[in-house]
């Protein structure tokens, strides 16, 4: 059973388009004119304009390596950090800390840790697995480079991101 | 004036005034055909910008001078100004890939063809009055040849062939239909533009495009008959005393502006803009006739395009539009009983002032039309190819043939 289909019965303005014609006119010039005289609301102009200051609390951004309140690296080269990370970023080199050393109890350290950010999913599982609160992602996110070599993050790097952390827990003190 | 620049001064003014007879057509036809790629390069980067205010964007803000790479410690960004600079180096610098399985002649040819009429057709018409210089004045019109319409008709009808040639040619399906819709629009708009011009012939019964531009300084802009209205008080004439309300212009006025419609319609289909951009339509065609091109040989359709569009919005601004001419206000006020206020075409044998203004007027006009066309490219949604077909054969041409008629008749009986 076939379906008639109501055309609309058009008027001779309408059928000649010029009326719709200069109603879209109007309203393409609308637009522009509000753009010109900068009542549009656009998108951010990213590099100049950031959206850091909403980012929220638990965003997960680049991760890195912090100190603690007295400007000691945390990381005790445990490696979980290493073993967790699904696509495999983290390489540790750990190293030990001599008998002379003030906290030699905490026996070992990076002597290099590294984070291959072409890898990296900023899944915060290190930071989840650190049981020293060493490794955490930041809210930096725009990690740029040229070669692959500058997408590694070495340990030097990711402590110039990382920085200083205080008020964790504080388990390595000398007097405790 | 130091020696060696007095010299070269001299040799300039020598090469002018003994050679004049190729050195003004030659530096007309160099000035001319810059000022058109520079509108061309620029009205690209409208383009996007007129496109990307109409959609709520910002459209390209970034590209500036690199003054970075000489050293400097910041980019210099001019809102985007040096994005079309940009384009042209990215085009000449990519890839020029010509696909295997194209006819390699033709494939050549097309984009050559795509471009020489556009910018052969410009040299007929007058962008602007005269300029005087070294004690001759020229007429700024590269060719002031007595066919200019017949020459301007020839030159656009052979636009197609590059459009025709590159769907051909490329040897692939996108382009072909392209080809195909193209040389379709052509027949059924060509008709209608050579008829909707016959009532301008009619009414100055002169083809060249400077007589013309004379008539609407004498009579008003075809499409606005009162741009040289005049009106005032004499000691002993009658009051009001107007001129510029003239009966005869009064009544063609109604032909001339179907005229004036109907060109500019053409105008778009000839230049394949939106919304009869069926040979390229994107979201059919991929990129219609121009699929298989790349680098430079795009470029050039690209650049043929616009150029089109400059070409016929100037061929509008001269038929239709007073030409280089803009009426400047004058007012003669002797006392309250002898006072006239006129609207006067002011030429370059006023001045050289006057003749640069003329140049401004007209290449503001040819921009102003530019500025249109962009802003119906993206209001209006692409005609469907038989409304298009419905649009050419049915509406335009029987209205083109009655408005002849209309116009003879109006030119027999009402007296001048």
């Amino acid at each position: 059973m076939a379906i008639t289909v109501q055309r609309p019965n058009l008027s001779l303005a309408e059928r000649s388009y010029l009326p719709a014609i200069f109603t879209g006119l109007s309203i393409t010039l609308g637009h522009l004119w509000r753009m010109m005289r900068g009542k549009t609301h656009v998108t951010m102009q990213y590099p100049e304009q950031k959206w850091d200051s909403h980012l929220p609390e638990h965003y997960r951004g680049v991760p890195a390596l912090v100190t603690d309140d007295y400007g000691r690296e945390r990381c005790v080269s445990c490696q979980l950090c290493e073993f967790i990370c699904p696509p495999q970023a983290i390489t540790i080199t750990p190293g030990e800390l001599g008998e002379n050393d003030p906290f030699a109890k905490v026996e070992k350290f990076p002597q290099e840790f590294k984070i291959d950010m072409i890898r990296c999913i900023y899944c915060g599982l290190c930071e989840e697995v650190c049981p020293e609160q060493a490794i955490y992602l930041m809210k930096e996110y725009a990690v740029t480079g040229t070669t692959r070599a500058e997408m590694v993050h070495d340990k030097k790097k990711l402590y110039e991101i990382g920085g200083l952390k205080t008020g964790l827990v504080d388990k390595w003190d000398a007097n405790k | 004036m130091s020696a060696p620049i007095h010299w070269l001064w001299s040799i300039v003014v020598d090469l002018y005034t003994t050679w004049g007879f190729i050195m003004v057509p030659l530096s007309k036809t160099i000035v001319l055909v810059i000022v058109v790629l520079i509108i061309v390069a620029y009205s690209s980067l409208a383009e996007r910008k007129v496109s990307a205010f109409i959609q709520d964007r910002i459209g390209p803000n970034r590209v500036g001078l690199p003054l970075t790479l000489l050293g400097f410690k910041k980019d210099l960004r001019i809102g985007g100004l040096a994005q079309p600079l940009v384009d042209g180096v990215k085009f000449l610098l990519k890839e020029d890939l010509t696909p295997a399985h194209v006819n390699k002649f033709y494939y050549w040819l097309a984009p050559a063809l795509a471009v020489a009429p556009a910018l052969l057709s410009i040299a007929v018409v007058p962008f602007g009055s005269t300029l005087t210089l070294f004690g001759t004045s020229y007429k700024m019109v590269v060719a002031d040849v007595n066919i200019g319409f017949l020459y301007v008709f020839a030159i656009t009808s052979i636009s197609v062939y590059g459009i025709v040639i590159a769907g051909w040619s490329s040897n692939s399906k996108y382009p072909f239909f392209g080809g195909v819709r193209s040389s379709a629009q052509m027949i059924s708009y060509e008709l209608s533009m050579g008829l909707s011009l016959v009532p301008v012939l009619l009414i100055i019964g002169n083809l060249n495009l400077s007589g013309i531009i004379e008539y609407q300084a004498k009579n008003g802009w075809m499409a606005l008959p009162f741009s040289n209205l005049a009106f005032g008080m004499h000691e002993n004439g009658p009051w009001p005393w107007v001129s510029g309300f003239r009966p005869r212009e009064m009544l063609l006025w109604i032909p001339m502006l179907i005229s004036f419609v109907i060109f500019t319609v053409s105008i778009f289909a000839e230049t394949n803009r939106a919304p009869f951009d069926l040979p390229e339509s994107e979201q059919e065609l991929v990129a219609g006739y121009h699929t298989e091109y790349s680098s430079m040989k795009f470029a050039l359709f690209f650049l043929g395009e616009y150029a089109a569009m400059i070409t016929g919005c100037a061929l509008i601004a001269t038929l239709f539009l007073g030409g280089w001419q803009v009426p400047v206000p004058s007012v003669d006020f002797h006392s309250l009983h002898d006072w006239t206020f006129a609207l006067i075409t002011r030429t370059g044998a006023d001045g050289n002032i006057w003749g640069l203004f003329n140049i401004v007027c007209f290449f503001g006009k040819v921009i102003a039309l530019i500025l249109f066309f962009m802003f119906v490219r993206w209001t209006v949604p692409r005609f469907r190819y038989d409304q298009l077909m419905k649009l050419g054969w049915v509406v335009f041409f029987e209205l083109a043939l009655a408005n002849i008629v209309i116009t003879a008749i109006i030119l027999a009986f009402v007296p001048a």
